[in-house]
């Protein structure tokens, strides 16, 4: 069963993209600045249309039930919030309280992220980890089938970025959640991927980690020598 | 000791001024949360520009002052927000170009054109003895709407003020909370403009919720706060107004000034304690 399917989609810096995307996989998408990363991850969202071609998702997995986590802002630094507001925002919906099934939902999201014990606490207060960590979990609360990371660990330190891989990849493994990450940090991240999409315009390479650490490019964003 | 309460109540346009003036607080209060966390608070300051503007053509014209600035503000409103949402650095200066221009129109009108027995500096200022009928009406029914509005979409003005990116992600149409909270603002702006000033509406916007972030740390605490913080101060500001025949506007806006102080001063000896 195919959770994405991204045919042709022609959206000014895209094309010849052919690419599914099954339940049980995570990959990564790496490329220079410009490749098209974040074109391809709004375009999933339909937040750009494709000018030619088609993204189509799985039937029944409508927009608003992808889980997303943007890239961080500065704003959100020193915005008055409760981990709790934050986390609760993912839930849809129009009314006005949340039922108890709903607070529930995203206290199992919590807990999911290890971050159960935070959930009294202000955002603003918390660890770029610790913040990262109370997104996620509000993606978690808007899908139960995919979630869109763009660039997860930007200016985390190498340790938190490696928990938080480590729990991405439960989360992937356990709640079989389709996960879909931009990342520059390949080198790290190989280890957590089931398969790497590697974007220049067009793909590069999409397939294993290991095979990818093997071509050309591999080498390059991976940390090895290489002349581009 | 609460006689000169009594006496001040007993004036029928003082509390007019008193019931414009504090559903205005209200509303300008719970917008402004929202507007100074979307790093858009200079709307509200080039919308009350606008609207001093659109006042002086609406008298020089003969035409009743609501019913024409209430739509050009609005208008206005939604330029604003446009120029603020794309290009943020030119959109920060476009806003001072058309505030200034608005500012300069009004002023040469109201100047040029004779029989306007009325001086520029009570629309600059304010002055309470302007609130008509026809403003208590408006701003009851625009009290009704921003509240009811506010609680009815809270959740998603959260969503949406907290993270843009991810509210349209999911499916949510920010640029209609955007637009429905910009033109809240300017109804709210025209109804308080008279009454505070022109040159001051717009702290009514922004002091309240400030003065919340010094304290609380949570977005339903911060709007709860603003909201209590604006009706007092508005009350006390008045009052002082009466009491030492201050400028109404000037002595409201400087009770929210000394509000932020205090709780700027218990947010310090609070840290301090830790």
């Amino acid at each position: 069963m195919n959770c994405i399917r991204v045919k042709g989609a022609a959206q000014h810096n895209l094309k010849h993209i052919n690419v599914d995307i099954p339940r049980n996989r995570l990959v990564v998408i790496t490329g220079v600045s410009g490749s098209g990363k974040s074109t391809l991850m709004k375009g999933l969202l339909r937040l750009v249309t494709p000018v030619k071609g088609s993204i189509r998702l799985e039937s029944g997995l409508a927009r608003d039930k992808i889980g997303y986590l943007p890239q961080q802002t500065l704003t959100q630094r020193d915005f008055p919030a409760s981990v709790l507001e934050v986390v609760h925002s993912g839930i849809r919906g129009r009314q006005l309280f949340l039922s108890k099934k709903d607070k529930q939902r995203a206290r199992t999201m919590m807990d999911l992220m290890e971050i159960g014990h935070l959930s009294g606490r202000s955002f603003m207060e918390l660890s770029g980890g610790q913040r990262q960590r109370v997104l996620l979990a509000r993606a978690l609360c808007a899908t139960g089938k995919l979630l869109l990371l763009d660039e997860p660990t930007a200016g985390l330190d190498p340790v938190v970025a490696r928990e938080l891989y480590k729990t991405i990849e439960r989360i992937n493994r356990e709640q079989g959640i389709a996960v879909v990450m931009i990342t520059h940090d390949v080198h790290t991240a190989a280890f957590f991927a089931s398969h790497i999409l590697h974007l220049q315009q067009t793909p590069l390479f999409y397939g294993k980690p290991d095979e990818y650490l093997a071509t050309y490019h591999g080498q390059c964003f991976a940390g090895g020598v290489c002349n581009v | 000791m609460f006689d000169w309460l009594v006496e001040m109540l007993s004036y029928a346009f003082i509390v007019r001024a008193l019931v414009v003036g504090l559903i205005v607080s209200l509303c300008a209060a719970l917008l402004g949360v929202s507007l100074v966390l979307k790093r858009y608070s200079m709307i509200g300051d080039g919308l009350s520009h606008v609207g001093f503007g659109a006042l002086a053509i609406a008298m020089a014209l003969g035409i009743a002052p609501l019913a024409f600035t209430v739509p050009v503000v609005v208008l206005a409103a939604l330029v604003l927000l446009r120029l603020s949402e794309h290009s943020k650095i030119k959109g920060d200066a476009a806003i001072g170009m058309i505030a200034t221009a608005a500012l300069a129109i009004g002023v040469t009108v109201l100047s040029v054109v004779r029989g306007i027995n009325a001086d520029i500096s009570s629309y600059l200022f304010g002055s309470i003895l302007v609130m008509s009928r026809e403003d208590l009406t408006l701003s009851l029914w625009l009290g009704s709407a921003v509240l009811v509005l506010f609680v009815l979409f809270y959740r998603r003005i959260f969503t949406v003020t907290f993270d843009e990116a991810f509210a349209r992600a999911t499916g949510l149409r920010a640029g209609l909370y955007n637009t429905l909270i910009a033109v809240l603002t300017a109804v709210t702006i025209v109804l308080g403009m008279r009454l505070m000033g022109a040159m001051l509406i717009s702290s009514l916007v922004i002091f309240p919720a400030l003065t919340a972030m010094r304290v609380h740390r949570s977005f339903l605490r911060v709007t709860l706060c603003a909201a209590l913080v604006s009706l007092i101060s508005f009350l006390i500001g008045m009052s002082l107004s009466y009491l030492l025949s201050t400028p109404a506007g000037a002595s409201v806006v400087l009770v929210n000034v000394a509000m932020f102080l205090l709780f700027s001063l218990a947010n310090a000896l609070k840290n301090r304690i830790r």
